[in-house]
């Protein structure tokens, strides 16, 4: 009998203080076989039976960005089986426009090797693994990513290079980039899957440009140098800066004159810049978006070419998130050289790159989706931050991203990270929205969290609006009554309630059940 | 005002400016050759033949067959919500059908002598990707892995480019059918342990890769046992299972392990992938199974970046989880490597070339250092050279699979249909005939 299958990942404990995680089996039902005992004996010598790779953190699933996922995973929302179920607000999907990509490969039989007029494709499909890739496919790629920038701007697809998702080709280029223990500059606040994917296997740091609020979060010069200065005192070598754009959580992008600067401050450094650009086509302002391959053809001598690099995928435009189709564009003949012997570890499936390349080398599809694409999103948009404003909830201006940045900071009990950590458990356990606190981002500020909006129907849209509206109405009904109660109650009474509260588990008050807003003794007051 | 560029080019990584990705190697010299003059039948028959790529296209009629008559399985369907679902799915637990598929076609193949558990099953983007991320959790940076030569090229990369991960080879003869031998095993670990190089695990290939051959089962033993002794790890490639032209002649380290009730089994690690026994390379279909639990978590958070596309999944899940279709290709697959393998072997040997016994895979391991000038690496790599130019075939020299002795080449077979086999025999008898003169 092969011994006991290990459980599912997200139901590990993870012994960390800062971050409680939602127990969600009891220990006495799991039951410890002789095996089990003997591999809990075996764990204890595996941080040295295993590398040191293998037993760090630097998987970074510890970070409150995926207990939210846990708490979704356990009760989902569905309207008909679960009402009252979480809901998902804390995964970055499109799902706007699933109805003309099937509208498509219903019409398109031949892009699938498994139907009769695609089939006698099948074999020489299933035997190409050249990591150049399929040729139609890197056109069809280049010429996707034109499009997407209006076609204001040419890729060349010999540039193109394949890698396992855009995680895939952050990791591939930190390896081709940096050694292990030198840096990459990063604007706060950024995407925790960075964290893993530039840092945990290759050993590279990541050093936090600090962006405030004072100034919408925008780039400045004097906070680049700020923590390149930090690096170098630490004696830390920088070799290059990582921008989002548009960004992940903010939703917003970067304007021409800000990635010049930007541009200038790499060339001056002689460090590389790495645009991840894996939200283009999510801007809903259309035209007013400027990829950094459009600031190389305008300014073509702004800086040295070598050190552009640019990483793209169709998991968010598209909505394909399952089929890894990440790409690194670099202008570094080298790079793409490299990366593409290294691509080796994450090739494209060849039944997706045909398919892939059948659908985006079709013009007219491909600029209809787009426009779609584009102005549902921008709906969806603008119903959630008009609603929300009609509560007093604001988030920062965007015009990008499938996700806003809310500005939540006035419901936070004291402007600290553990208020903001309180208050997200609140809203997971009451209000039920999974949603990501500003501090899995690395925000210098609490308060603030970021709201998917795109990968939910219209109904489930209806549904989380309301929920949070009937929060900021109780909240507001429940602060006038407190403050009342406050007023005309006994000190002893005061210090009991506390008491009371410092001493039960936190475990206890994040359930449904036990509340500070329901508790008996204020219940009793009424 | 724009800026002058006058300052040096920025430096890349040390891992990217390395060679360690070996493409440097003949093994790959080869392949080009062949890419600038492909043999066609009917366009170039005067070309160079590939018999240095270990492809397998004798069984795809089979695949092809299956899908015509599964239509329904292998697409999505009319709803929308059949591919939105499908794109949107990106958990590295992987489709838990799939899984399943995964875990019954391996028991398939080892002919249910060993059970499989789905949630020991971590999904990656091919072996390659596969054997570097057991690498990434087994061993540190400076950290060996011991290889028994002859081996795969693609391991100088897969196992040490971007880990920093050594290898240390294990030195099998022709004297003894290049079997490991618990004597090399241990010679392999005390050289490494002289150079102050800490050894984390064996890692074997079964069936072989060059050799065509399967290790036999009191070899797995020794193996097994020298691991256990040394508290190091076990990584048994087992690509070419479904390879093994009798199915009762490969034994797999899940065979041995179950026998032993498991125990110490939390060392050993296999690795599994599509693109030999069906013929899939493009779909980029790998595996991890391991019976270490903390090696399947890790492992599968490392598949984030090298997760295989969900299409493909969707498409495989139904078509392994067939038993019926499964069983009976693998079986016709087995008969007709055995046939193509039977007739590359009495080619060579009427040509008077003799090759090492084998008994799987995709390719023979030929013998011809009978044809050397001298009993050398340079000797080999001129008459390498002198077949991939004059005769026109690219085959691998042994050189590039670190064979401690000269004159050994890996051949491939089952990458062209028989007439071009038959076209590649002549062409060596004629060059053998022209030698002798």
């Amino acid at each position: 009998m092969p011994p006991p299958p290990p459980p599912p990942s997200h139901l590990y404990i993870y012994p960390t203080t800062l971050h409680i995680v939602l127990n969600l089996i009891p220990i006495t039902s799991i039951s410890l076989s002789k095996h089990q005992i003997e591999m809990d004996i075996a764990l204890n010598n595996t941080h040295k039976f295993l590398s040191k790779i293998a037993t760090n953190d630097g998987h970074g699933e510890n970070s409150p960005y995926f207990d939210g996922w846990k708490a979704y995973d356990t009760d989902p929302f569905h309207h008909e089986t679960n009402p009252s179920g979480v809901i998902q607000m804390g995964l970055a999907e499109n799902q706007l426009c699933f109805d003309l990509i099937q509208e498509w490969i219903g019409n398109h039989p031949e892009a699938s090797i498994c139907t009769p007029q695609g089939g006698f494709d099948f074999k020489e499909i299933a035997l190409f693994q050249d990591y150049h890739g399929l040729p139609e496919f890197r056109s069809a790629i280049a010429n996707f990513m034109s499009r997407v920038r209006g076609s204001r701007v040419e890729f060349d697809p010999d540039r193109i290079v394949m890698s396992g998702g855009a995680t895939g080709a952050h990791e591939t280029l930190a390896f081709c980039l940096a050694n292990r223990g030198e840096a990459f500059l990063v604007p706060t606040p950024y995407y925790p899957g960075f964290d893993r994917d530039l840092k945990w296997r290759t050993g590279v740091e990541l050093i936090p440009v600090v962006c405030e609020s004072s100034n919408n979060f925008k780039v400045t010069l004097e906070a680049l140098e700020d923590a390149y200065d930090k690096a170098k005192e630490s004696n830390i070598k920088v070799k290059g800066l990582l921008i989002t754009n548009p960004s992940n959580p903010l939703g917003t992008f970067y304007d021409k004159e800000t990635l010049k600067t930007l541009v200038g401050f790499i060339n001056e450094k002689n460090i590389h810049l790495v645009c991840d650009e894996i939200y283009a086509g999510t801007v809903t302002r259309e035209n007013e978006f400027v990829s950094i391959a459009e600031v190389l053809e305008e300014f073509p001598t702004i800086c040295d070419h070598n050190l552009i690099h640019i990483v793209y995928s169709l998991s968010k435009d598209m909505g394909f998130p399952g089929f890894r189709v990440g790409i690194i564009y670099s202008y570094n003949d080298m790079v793409v050289n490299i990366a593409r012997k290294m691509s080796s570890f994450g090739l494209v499936s060849t039944q997706t790159q045909h398919m892939v390349a059948s659908m985006l080398s079709e013009n007219d599809f491909v600029d209809n989706f787009i426009k779609e694409s584009r102005n549902r999103l921008a709906h969806r948009h603008n119903m959630f931050t008009r609603e929300l404003a009609q509560v007093g909830i604001g988030s920062l201006e965007s015009n990008a991203g499938l996700f806003f940045w809310m500005d939540l900071r006035r419901f936070l009990k004291e402007p600290t990270f553990e208020s903001e950590m309180t208050f997200w458990r609140t809203i997971i356990s009451e209000i039920k929205l999974n949603v990501s606190p500003g501090s899995s981002f690395h925000c210098n500020e609490p308060g603030w969290f970021r709201v998917c909006f795109a990968n939910m129907d219209d109904a489930t849209v209806m549904v989380a609006l309301e929920r949070i509206k009937s929060f900021v109405h109780e909240t507001r009904m429940l602060e006038i009554k407190t403050m009342a109660k406050i007023k005309t109650k006994k000190q002893c009474w005061q210090n009991n309630l506390q008491l009371k509260l410092s001493s039960r588990r936190l475990e206890d008050i994040m359930s449904p059940q036990y509340s500070p807003l329901n508790s008996p003794m204020l219940r009793a007051q009424n | 005002m724009a800026i002058e560029i006058v300052q040096p080019s920025v430096e890349l990584s040390k891992i990217a400016l390395s060679e360690t990705h070996g493409e440097d190697s003949p093994y790959f010299a080869g392949w080009k050759a062949y890419d600038e003059n492909p043999y066609h039948e009917l366009h170039n028959p005067s070309g160079v033949i590939q018999m240095g790529l270990a492809e397998n296209q004798v069984s795809f009629d089979l695949l092809e067959e299956y899908l015509e008559s599964n239509l329904e399985s292998a697409n999505w369907g009319q709803k929308v919500s059949g591919f939105r679902e499908n794109a949107l799915f990106q958990d590295y637990h992987g489709l838990v059908s799939f899984r399943k598929a995964m875990a019954s076609f391996m028991e398939e193949v080892r002919g249910g002598k060993a059970k499989f558990n789905p949630e020991r099953i971590v999904l990656t983007a091919g072996a390659t990707a596969a054997n570097e991320l057991l690498t990434f959790i087994l061993a540190n940076p400076g950290d060996a892995l011991l290889v028994p030569t002859p081996y795969y090229p693609g391991f100088d990369r897969d196992l040490r480019w971007r880990t920093g991960v050594q290898i240390v080879p294990i030195h099998c003869e022709s004297s003894n059918n290049f079997q490991i031998t618990p004597e090399a095993l241990e010679a392999a670990y005390d050289h490494a342990r002289s150079m102050n190089i800490k050894v984390k695990g064996v890692l074997i290939t079964n069936p072989s890769n060059p050799l065509g051959a399967t290790i036999q089962r009191k070899v797995l033993e020794e193996i097994l046992d020298f691991v256990t002794r040394k508290n190091i790890h076990l990584v048994s490639d087992e690509i070419y299972s479904g390879s093994a032209f009798y199915a009762d002649e490969f034994v797999s380290i899940a065979e041995v392990l179950e026998s032993r009730n498991y125990k110490d089994s939390e060392r050993c690690h296999i690795v599994y992938s599509l693109s030999k026994d069906l013929g899939l390379p493009g779909f980029r279909v790998g595996t991890v199974y391991s019976y270490n639990d903390q090696v399947v978590t890790t492992a599968r958070r490392m598949s984030s970046f090298t997760l295989i596309s969900s299409q493909t999944q969707f498409l495989l899940a139904s078509m392994l989880s067939d038993k019926e279709f499964t069983r009976k290709y693998i079986k016709i697959n087995r008969e007709r490597l055995k046939k193509r393998y039977e007739m590359i072997i009495n080619g060579l040997k009427k040509a008077g070339i003799e090759c090492l016994k084998g008994n799987a895979g995709l390719f023979c391991w030929m013998n011809l250092s009978p044809y050397l000038e001298e009993p050398t690496i340079e000797s080999e790599l001129a008459i390498w050279k002198t077949i991939m130019h004059e005769v026109r075939l690219n085959i691998s020299p042994g050189s590039s699979c670190h064979c401690s002795e000269p004159g050994w080449f890996r051949v491939c077979f089952a990458n062209m249909s028989e007439e071009t086999l038959e076209v590649a025999l002549s062409r060596i008898h004629e060059f053998i005939t022209t030698r002798k003169q």
